[in-house]
């Protein structure tokens, strides 16, 4: 019985799957040679990459001024693309950890290139407030050291630095929850890998794991802990986030309904890239048995939800703006003066992008549509993009004085870093498609009986999952394929 | 160390394997190791294996985690260097606690995350250049190795074992 699940429940794996073809699927893209496809993606964002970092070696050479900032907007562009990376690194810890305490089988095909999302996100977010540093050499200086300069300390007070602490937590606790579960899937590359190099690398890799069942007993505790851990940090990461603005006193920004609102949109969004990348590495790696439209559907449903959330949110800042009757507030990112003044192209994007088209999702043949999904999804990143922009620049251009009211407009610069952070993260997303196992194998392994689509057939004809016992003689005969034979 | 005989009992099937070590231990047969491709629900406990108490290491490095945050605030923020900021009270660290909830939160989790996987990798004694120590390659694959040690009961041990199912045994010497 313990391999039982309601038969009316779709299978999560297709096709007729033993343990091995698993193994099989899952090492093909790393132990074959990319095709043109891989190739041209790559050296398309590795040059996006290298056009970004020369974008990054002008700002810091030249200083802060090359982009597009003034007096009164100090922060627009940059801090936007940190808010929108740091959000998309939302899914894959939500993923790993919060569907892990729900037991919900269906994170195990997309948990593993979810979390490398996550960890490679966070990377691009990191690097802007470093370069917003000015100069970033300097970047140790947000940790609480002791220093030269009369042991003055880091201000604990500040959300700047909250955000320090709490991103550092989130990238590191992720890094390691990603990597011990990577341990026994390098493992069984390891073990069927064919050149010394390659055996080198992953045995490296492995850390020597070996599969003792106090390992593994050990290994899913660790799993249980780490998500317990893992999903009150995934909701404080985007809460502190949040915090940058809601602690100050503008007008847009002083706003209480922030750290959830930005949580559900970090989750909005991060599911949505989800969603961009797994529907073209299904199709790369040939993963479309293991993520299936019932994977996508469920990743709609939580992208609906989330986005139901964001949208309620939006219509409470609208309405208290309009409501409050303060001059000030008619210029916050949700009003009527941002939905008419020099920023309705931003206004409305958000709302088309972020809103509207999103609604789609409702139609069930939609939802459970591949292309249409993607489709939503570009949208969505399109859309909440916009958001952050319209939290931060609307906000900023028009202050309390009329001198205070100054437009901000991007430079090549602000938009080549951009463009070369999105770069970057292909780039290592590409060769962790090459190199790393996509799924978490073992974990599918154990779901294989319950939901795979071969033992679900069977079971619906009462064919039990164990299979009978051959009573053997002494030949040391191999039966391969017991798994599938009475 | 002396060398000693080992059998290695192959089975390709986690239910089937779980009926074996169950069998095998109801014949007082000692079960040296089980070598697993992926978990296999109940056999820890079908071993007889004790619970980890890894969860319970982590609630001791979070207090731990909770308490450097505590001290770390106090002493930076409070006692070697109090600044105004903000107009948020700094006289004393229980008045400026509510803005270093998030430091205390978040290194509580650093804490009991991190120490308690280092704290498995060497339990477990897993680390990077630690050869592995799985006998044979298929335990990664699809293949459950369960190893008995010999004590000139070669015989009934096989025989036991294949009526358990195991697809493939083998008598190796361990040294």
């Amino acid at each position: 019985m313990s391999h039982y699940e309601a038969p009316i429940r779709e299978p999560l794996v297709l096709g007729d799957k033993s343990y091995h073809d698993i193994t099989e699927d899952i090492a093909k893209p790393i132990e074959g040679k990319a095709n043109k496809n891989w190739h041209m993606a790559f050296y398309i964002s590795l040059a996006a990459m290298l056009w970004g970092f020369g974008c990054i070696f002008y700002t810091v050479g030249t200083g802060i001024g090359v982009w597009g900032l003034n007096k009164n907007i100090g922060w627009a562009w940059d801090i936007t693309n940190f808010v929108w990376w740091v959000g998309i690194g939302h899914a894959g810890t939500l993923i790993s950890a919060v569907l892990l305490l729900f037991r919900q089988k269906w994170r195990m095909a997309i948990n593993r290139s979810a979390e490398a999302m996550t960890i490679f996100a966070v990377f691009q977010a990191g690097l802007f407030p470093i370069i917003h540093m000015g100069r970033p050499w300097n970047a140790y200086w947000v940790l609480p050291l002791p220093n030269q300069f009369g042991s003055l300390w880091v201000n604990f007070n500040s959300p700047l630095l909250w955000d320090v602490f709490a991103i550092s937590t989130y990238l590191s606790v992720s890094l390691v929850f990603w990597w011990t579960g990577l341990l026994p899937d390098f493992a069984m590359i390891r073990d069927r890998a064919v050149k010394p190099f390659q055996k080198k690398i992953y045995a490296l890799l492995s850390f020597g794991w070996s599969g003792r069942a106090k390992d593994w007993q050990r290994f899913e505790e660790v799993s249980l802990v780490l998500a317990g851990l893992a999903t009150p940090l995934v909701l404080s990461v985007h809460t502190i986030v949040s915090m940058d603005f809601a602690t100050s006193i503008n007008p847009g920004w002083h706003s209480t309904i922030f750290p959830p609102y930005f949580v559900a949109g970090a989750i909005f969004s991060g599911f949505a890239m989800v969603q961009t990348l797994l529907g073209i590495m299904r199709k790369v790696t040939n993963m479309e048995e293991y993520i299936t439209r019932l994977h996508v559907e469920y990743m709609n449903i939580v992208i609906i939800l989330t986005g139901g959330i964001v949208a309620v949110a939006y219509a409470t800042e609208f309405f208290i703006a309009w409501y409050t009757g303060s001059p000030y507030e008619n210029y916050t990112y949700l009003s009527v003066g941002a939905a008419t003044g020099p920023y309705w192209w931003a206004f409305w994007s958000l709302l088309i992008f972020n809103i509207f088209i999103p609604q789609l999702l409702w139609f069930k043949k939609i939802r459970r549509s591949f292309i249409w999904s993607f489709i939503i999804s570009i949208a969505i990143n399109i859309g909440m993009w916009f958001e952050r922009f319209d939290i931060i620049a609307i906000v900023l251009s028009k202050g309390h004085l009329p001198s205070t009211w100054w437009r901000f407009e991007p430079t090549f610069v602000d938009v080549g870093i951009f463009i070369g952070t999105i770069g970057f993260f292909f780039v290592l997303f590409l060769l962790y498609a090459r190199t790393f196992p996509v799924i978490a194998q073992a974990e599918v392994k154990t779901i294989l009986k319950s939901s795979g689509e071969f033992y679900k057939k069977r079971r619906a004809e009462g064919i039990p999952t164990k299979p009978s016992i051959v009573a053997k003689t002494k030949s040391k005969e191999v039966n391969p394929d017991n798994n599938k034979k009475e | 160390m002396e060398s000693s005989k080992v059998i290695h009992a192959f089975y390709n099937d986690d239910e089937v394997l779980l009926d074996a070590v169950k069998a095998v231990k109801s014949e007082h047969h000692h079960i040296e190791e089980v070598f697993c491709p992926f978990p296999v629900h109940g056999l820890d406990k079908a071993m007889g294996l004790a619970p980890t108490k890894l969860a319970i290491t982590a609630f001791f490095y979070g207090i731990t985690g909770l308490s450097f945050a505590i001290w770390m605030t106090n002493y930076m923020m409070i006692q070697d260097w109090p600044q105004d900021i903000g107009g948020k009270p700094s006289f004393s660290w229980f008045e400026n606690m509510p803005a270093f909830v998030p430091i205390m939160f978040e290194l509580t989790v650093f804490f009991a995350a991190h120490l308690m996987v280092i704290t498995f990798y060497m339990r477990s004694r897993i680390w990077p250049f630690k050869k592995a120590e799985n006998p044979d390659p298929r335990t990664t694959d699809d293949h459950f190795l369960m190893e008995i040690p010999v004590h000139n009961n070669e015989e009934a041990l096989t025989s036991l074992l294949e009526k358990t199912g195991a697809v493939e045994i083998n008598i190796v010497d361990k040294h």
